[in-house]
């Protein structure tokens, strides 16, 4: 079929489109729905694994804690001269960190000390890093919560329930909110101070492997000569991350499916019961010369421009709802059941192969369910027309 | 005058071997010639429709020969039997068979969307037949806006775009009164001169007393009754 003919009948199948415009309507609209929120559970759990991967590519290789009657316990700086000694570690560095709770927020924030040497892949938005005692600087989410910033203080609660004044010297930006959005970064000294931590302990170490290829191997030796301790390879804490997000996002897509298989039906029934108005039409079409193929084409056409308007509105749904509203409706279920996390805004990040898969899921079906019936009618002999 | 339409023992039987079977055809043989204007008449149920469907391609027969310009149509699968249907034939129907919806000038355009004729073609033609037929003032109206008389035309409008050879007509008159009923009879008669061959089902004496009328073919029970010249 020429592609002239072809435009001809896709004219004339948007014209149809049209004329239902009622009915069309409402299809389409329960049709982007559905596409919306397929699009926004597959656009959200990338747009997290994405993020937590960009946040794990600058953790270290290798993070060991210390494991007291199985609970994560302060670790002996003394461990990190045993850690150094076996082949293949490079550098060992002592960690000093925890979580604070901000009653006035209701928020987490992850509180960070800081030596001579920052953490790599801060950014400062505006401001410094802290240099003298008892300054700090913040991340974005935390700035925002409290109204914040650079020349600002913030004042928080130390572990003997009295308060702290400390001047904020800059606000940080990364390329992944995750990463600093809720991170106070103050001096090691002032940190160890803030919580009441012992001099000769740290919270973990970071430890570098010269050899990736080597990391399970180091490992297996650091559990091996310090038996209280758990190391955790960054491969391990993605696999997690990875598990966590598919479970969430399979839970949702299963409730999803449900969904979805609700409306084919619903569509291949709108479709297999043509009403009398639509099998009247296609036998006028065939009894003034279209053939059974033109027919098909002038229904596929008809469904596709349906189907390919809602994935398109739905897509741009989702993106939206993910993206600029960080994903309200499905927060809940796929970032964790927790509130206390300063909110952040995710990356978009969406691959073609991901929208080829909505796409596939949503238009062939709906196409088919339309196609499908109309050929039913598509065959039969024009002479009953003669005959209405 | 050439041979333009010609079947040999043609049957037709719906619902064979089963207990509704109906003979609707049995044995008619019949030639039309070029130009000629034939009325088929008989009651309701001797078999006018069945015999015109057949002859403009739109069922196959059981048994039997169909030929259309010495073509062999009988057994033509679909696809080649639209084609000719397409390309020779014109169809006037009993009920119209509009899109109502649908605005006059696309209901004329309609058997012209599968064809390969330009866009530009398309129009200038529909625009022709519409002038001509008193209609281009209500070419951007719904048919469902129109009279009785005006979707008629737009129904013939419709049978002529694709420049048919012949033109077939099922009760054309049936829902008409007498002044619309003679008016479309003048345009058929316009139709006759220059050329057309128009086959006409009909039990309307109005039609088949009618001048324009060159033969009356008479079907009693699915066969031929008798001819009148």
């Amino acid at each position: 079929m020429s592609v002239t003919r072809q435009l001809k009948i896709l004219e004339f199948a948007l014209a149809a489109t049209l004329r239902q415009r009622g009915r069309n309507f409402s299809i389409l609209l329960v049709y982007t729905l559905v596409i919306a929120v397929l699009a926004s559970v597959l656009f959200l759990t990338r747009a997290l694994r994405e993020e937590a991967t960009l946040l794990l590519s600058r953790a270290p290789e290798l993070v060991v804690q210390r494991i007291v009657a199985g609970r994560h316990d302060l670790i002996p700086l003394d461990y990190g001269r045993v850690l150094a000694t076996i082949p293949g570690v490079g550098q060992v560095t002592p960690r000093v960190w925890g979580y604070y709770y901000d009653g006035l927020t209701r928020s987490n924030y992850t509180m960070l000390g800081i030596g001579a040497d920052p953490p790599e892949g801060l950014a400062l938005l505006s401001g410094r890093l802290p240099r003298l005692p008892k300054e700090c600087a913040l991340g974005a989410g935390v700035a925002g919560l409290r109204g914040t910033g650079p020349d600002g203080d913030l004042i928080l609660v130390d572990h003997r329930g009295r308060t702290v004044d400390l001047p904020v010297t800059g606000v940080f930006r990364s390329d992944s909110a995750l990463l600093t959005n809720d991170l106070v970064l103050l001096g090691e000294d002032d940190l160890r101070s803030f919580f009441g931590l012992p001099p000769d302990r740290a919270t973990d170490f970071a430890v570098e492997v010269r050899n990736p290829q080597e990391v399970e191997t180091v490992a297996a030796k650091v559990k091996q000569l310090l038996p209280d301790t758990r190391p955790i390879t960054r491969r391990e804490i993605l696999r997690t991350y990875d598990s966590v997000f598919s479970w969430r996002s399979g839970m949702l897509l299963t409730l999803f499916a449900s969904a979805l298989l609700a409306f084919c039906v619903l569509a291949w029934d709108k479709a297999t019961g043509l009403s009398a108005e639509e099998r009247r039409e296609i036998g006028i079409l065939k009894a003034v010369g279209w053939d059974t193929a033109d027919v098909l084409a002038l229904k596929f056409w008809e469904g596709l421009v349906l189907s390919l308007t809602a994935l398109l509105c739905g897509l741009i749904l989702a993106w939206v709802h993910v993206f600029w509203f960080d994903s309200q409706l499905l927060t809940p279920v796929l970032k964790g059941w927790s509130i206390l996390f300063p909110p952040f805004a995710l990356v978009p990040s969406v691959d073609l192969y991901q929208l080829f898969v909505i796409a596939f899921l949503t238009v062939t079906p709906y196409v088919a369910s339309t196609v499908i019936p109309s050929w039913k009618t598509a065959i039969t002999d024009p002479e009953s027309m003669m005959r209405s | 005058m050439a041979r333009l339409i010609e079947t040999v023992d043609l049957h037709k039987t719906y619902n064979p071997g089963k207990p509704d079977e109906v003979r609707a055809l049995q044995g008619v043989s019949l030639q039309i010639e070029e130009g000629e204007v034939v009325a088929l008449k008989g009651p309701s149920g001797s078999g006018k429709t069945t015999l015109l469907s057949l002859l403009g391609c739109m069922s196959r027969p059981s048994s039997g020969l169909v030929t259309v310009a010495g073509r062999d149509v009988s057994r033509l699968p679909e696809r080649f039997l639209t084609a000719v249907r397409r390309q020779t034939f014109g169809f006037i129907f009993q009920q119209f068979n509009l899109l109502r919806d649908v605005g006059v000038l696309e209901n004329v355009l309609l058997p012209l969307y599968p064809q390969e004729c330009p866009v530009k073609e398309m129009r200038r033609r529909a625009d022709a037949l519409l002038e001509r037929l008193g209609l281009a003032h209500r070419r951007h109206l719904k048919v469902r806006q129109l009279s009785g008389g005006e979707q008629q035309r737009v129904a013939i409008a419709r049978a002529l775009v694709n420049a048919p050879q012949i033109l077939v007509a099922d009760e054309p008159t049936a829902h008409l009164d007498s002044e619309l009923a003679a008016e479309l009879l003048e345009i058929l008669g316009g139709l006759r001169d220059e050329g057309k061959t128009i086959v006409i089902a009909t039990h309307d004496r109005f039609v088949y007393d009618h001048p324009l009328i060159g033969r009356v073919v008479a079907l009693r029970d699915g066969r031929l009754a008798a001819e009148a010249p």
